[in-house]
């Protein structure tokens, strides 16, 4: 294709005097915002690599390294509170909530150390979860809810195999191994249900009564006020861990399920588990 | 508009051109129609993926249909099949064009690469849903389908390069170095990055070659420059042809072109390591990464500029060509995300940046703003061309999707940057005897709103592909016919596939 050299009307502009397919390119210099520009982020560049670490050998001049400054940065921040989480170990939970400078640390550090390690099962506030994770927020406390009672809670967990001094209980299989018939079990579950006021067949309650009587109140104890010795429920108070309807509760009573909490003792470190007790006795219902 | 670019493009003067040359186009209507076709489906899986983030009971709880497999369809959907779709397309009918050359290979060649690549999607696809992934992302498919898609790469390599060496014009277009070197990074970047040993010749899966930090390395390599070449080169290459078609103006600088072509092909390729800030890469890497990113900046807005400037003394069409107005709009996005790309490379910013929904935010305003708008105007300027039409069926439905779109983008975006941002400075957040603010589930409740907002730009967003869809299929079947004198219709009669 020749090579015409054309004026742009528009712009004044000349053109390169190629053309493809009918486009045509102007030979306009390049705009100098543009050019300036490019140059200082070069410029900023060149001056960049020689104070940073920028080549292999090449630590830069600033000697700024970034795991070192990371590890200066936890350093710094574990020195500032070391004092107050030496206090924090030593102490037990009712002298950290007895002085109001340790309480206000293990509140802050509680809430922490709750949101990272307790609330995928008991809920972000503490609210629990259907399913049997037991909300900590209100007073209904299976293994109870001292600072002494939730600290052993915390420290060895429930009914885990890791720990010797985990809190444990065993409910029968009433259905499930043939120890109680399936009339039995329904007529226990009514009179379950008459504890919170719930029931609607006085005859089945009375049976029940009996039933209760011969299997369940050595541990759920007289009109199923529930026994913290043993993680016995209180069964009278319209608080479910499993499930309220008579439904549920036959299932509990046919196969139970029983929860399981790991230990965090050796998992936390005595400080932060103080600071949780105090965190989880403030939730609401601490006794 | 685009009737009288059609028009022009087959002026009596160049309708004997079109005799001698006798462009191939039947498998270019076939990229055309795959990519608004793929375009759809990715822009659906797209909502369908923001929505299980809002809603984690659309997951559906069943393996295939979870967010783990689905959101690697959703960007290879949208980039490799609707963007892919879309430079494969252009680029053969641009480099013919500008080349004054038939394909090399002919009508074959380019169905060979049409069913290819589209195998090469569905392979991939149906991968990532029975859960065969290399786990690198945007370079998910397993061995056998990056084989396969090596051998159509080469092969589309050969198809682009052959034109070009039997071009007519004594010099290359712009729009052709672009896509050139697109297609040659890709090749490299593809085969560096999928280096790997099967488990076995029958198994489908495999093991990385290099593996630690080096694998990291050599994947935001790839993943950074797949960005570069693949959505920033090969779309430029776009934008070289068709916004000076759709404006009817010259190409606004031939030197800025030449500069920031060298500049940006040469700087894209250090940017890899801005990914990996604050990781076990070693510091001079990441520094070094960053410094490039820095000195992208202007390399990138020279093609904003030249692609803007493109429309000295055209700007009042605008007003009346919706299209022209998308390709526009597109350019104006790219220079957006090509200024936070390189501020979002600054360690210092990163650190609040990484990880959180800014950077997914960043890479939709390019995504949907460049890549998607930058296509939208091709194909409309594409379809009257390719078959023969006074123009497209509907301007007002052209732009009804122009506005539902930006507005789309609009939600998506700034829902991104607030959400990103608030993300970002939750998980940094300390209260005064230095403990973390938030719980790691605190931040994600907190995101919940604007996930709702993101997904609702998605919609928008979709509906405007849509009406997109639904207008070039009126265009092909109904739009009125391109008239021309005897001479010139047989013209398009030979070149007809």
């Amino acid at each position: 294709m020749p090579t015409k050299i054309e004026k742009d009307g528009l712009t004044g502009r000349e053109t390169t005097g190629h053309e493809w397919d009918g486009l045509k390119e102007l030979n306009t210099p390049l705009p100098k915002w543009w050019l300036y520009s490019f140059y200082a982020c070069i410029a900023f560049a060149a001056v960049w690599v020689v104070i940073y670490p920028s080549w292999p050998g090449w630590n830069g001049t600033s000697g700024w390294i970034a795991r070192e400054a990371i590890v200066g940065e936890m350093a710094e921040a574990t020195a500032r509170n070391a004092p107050m989480m030496a206090r924090l170990r030593e102490a037990t939970p009712t002298q950290i909530a007895a002085d109001p400078q340790m309480r206000d640390f293990a509140l802050a550090g509680g809430r922490v150390a709750f949101a990272n390690n307790c609330a995928a099962c008991h809920g972000a506030g503490g609210q629990g979860a259907v399913g049997g994770y037991p909300a900590l927020v209100d007073d209904d406390w299976l293994w109870g809810g001292s600072l002494e009672a939730i600290q052993t809670t915390i420290r060895h967990g429930i009914r885990n195999a890791e720990d010797n001094e985990a809190r444990t209980s065993l409910m029968p299989r009433f259905g499930a191994d043939g120890m109680l018939t399936a009339a039995q079990i329904g007529d226990v579950a009514e009179y379950v249900l008459s504890l919170s006021g719930q029931s609607t067949d006085a005859a089945a309650v009375a049976r029940g009564e009996t039933v209760y009587a011969e299997n369940c109140v050595a541990c759920h104890a007289e009109r199923g006020v529930g026994n913290r010795e043993l993680g016995a429920p209180r069964l009278s108070d319209l608080v479910w861990l499993h499930g309220g309807t008579k439904r549920d509760i036959i299932a509990m009573v046919n196969n139970p399920r029983m929860g399981v909490m790991p230990a965090w003792q050796g998992r936390l470190d005595p400080a932060t588990i103080n600071m949780l007790t105090v965190y989880v006795h403030a939730l609401g219902g601490g006794e | 508009m685009a009737a009288a670019t059609a028009t022009a493009a087959l002026a009596p003067g160049q309708a004997v051109r079109v005799e001698e040359v006798g462009y191939v186009e039947a498998p270019i209507r076939a990229f055309a129609i795959a990519t608004a076709f793929w375009g759809v489906v990715g822009f659906l899986m797209g909502v369908l993926i923001a929505t299980q983030l809002a809603f984690p009971l659309l997951n559906m709880d069943l393996e295939w249909t979870t967010f783990g497999r689905l959101r690697p369809v959703h960007t290879s959907a949208v980039i490799f099949a609707f963007g892919g779709n879309a430079l494969i397309g252009t680029s053969l009918f641009v480099v013919q064009r500008t080349c004054r050359a038939r394909l090399f290979g002919g009508a074959d060649a380019g169905w060979f690469l049409f069913w290819g690549y589209q195998f090469f999607i569905v392979m991939a696809a149906l991968g990532y849903v029975l859960g065969i992934t290399q786990g690198k992302e945007y370079a998910e498919p397993e061995w056998y389908v990056d084989i396969w898609l090596t051998i159509v790469w080469v092969a589309y390599l050969v198809v682009f390069g052959g034109t070009i060496i039997k071009r007519e014009e004594p010099h290359i277009y712009v729009a052709n170095w672009f896509y050139l070197a697109f297609i040659i990074t890709i090749a490299m970047l593809h085969i560096g990055n999928n280096i790997s040993i099967p488990v076995s010749l029958g198994s489908s899966h495999s093991y990385s070659a290099p593996a630690g930090v080096q694998g990291a390395m050599i994947q935001w390599w790839y993943g950074h420059n797949a960005v570069g070449f693949f959505l920033t080169a090969g779309f430029l290459g776009m934008m070289y042809y068709f916004i000076p078609k759709q404006a009817d103006r010259p190409v606004y600088s031939y030197r800025l072109s030449i500069v920031h072509f060298w500049t940006l092909i040469f700087l894209y390729i250090w940017a890899g390591p801005h990914h990996l800030h604050y990781t076990a890469l070693p510091d001079w890497a990441q520094v070094l990464g960053m410094v490039f990113s820095v000195m992208l900046w202007m390399p990138s807005w020279g093609g904003m500029i030249n692609g803007l400037m493109t429309l000295s003394g055209a700007w009042d069409k605008l007003r009346t060509d919706a299209s022209l107005r998308f390709s526009v709009t597109a350019v104006g996005f790219y220079g957006m995300s090509t200024f936070e790309g390189p501020v979002m490379s600054i360690r210092a910013v990163n650190g609040l940046s990484h990880y959180t929904d800014w950077t997914i935010g960043h890479v939709h305003s390019g995504a949907m703003g460049w890549v998607g708008f930058i296509t939208f105007g091709a194909l409309y300027y594409l379809f009257p061309v390719l078959w023969k039409k006074k123009a497209m069926w509907s301007e007002k439905l052209i732009a009804w999707h122009f506005w539902l779109a930006t507005l789309g983008i609009v939600f998506y975006i700034t829902a991104m940057w607030v959400s990103g941002i608030m993300q970002g400075l939750m998980w940094r957040a300390y209260d005064e005897l230095g403990f973390l603010q938030y719980s790691f589930v605190e931040t994600v409740a907190a995101m919940h709103p604007y996930y709702v907002i993101r997904a609702l730009g998605g919609v928008l967003y979709l509906a405007g592909g849509l009406i997109m869809v639904f207008n070039l299929w009126k265009t092909v079947t109904s739009s009125p016919a391109l008239t021309l004198e005897p001479a010139a219709a047989s013209a398009i009669a030979v070149a007809a596939e």
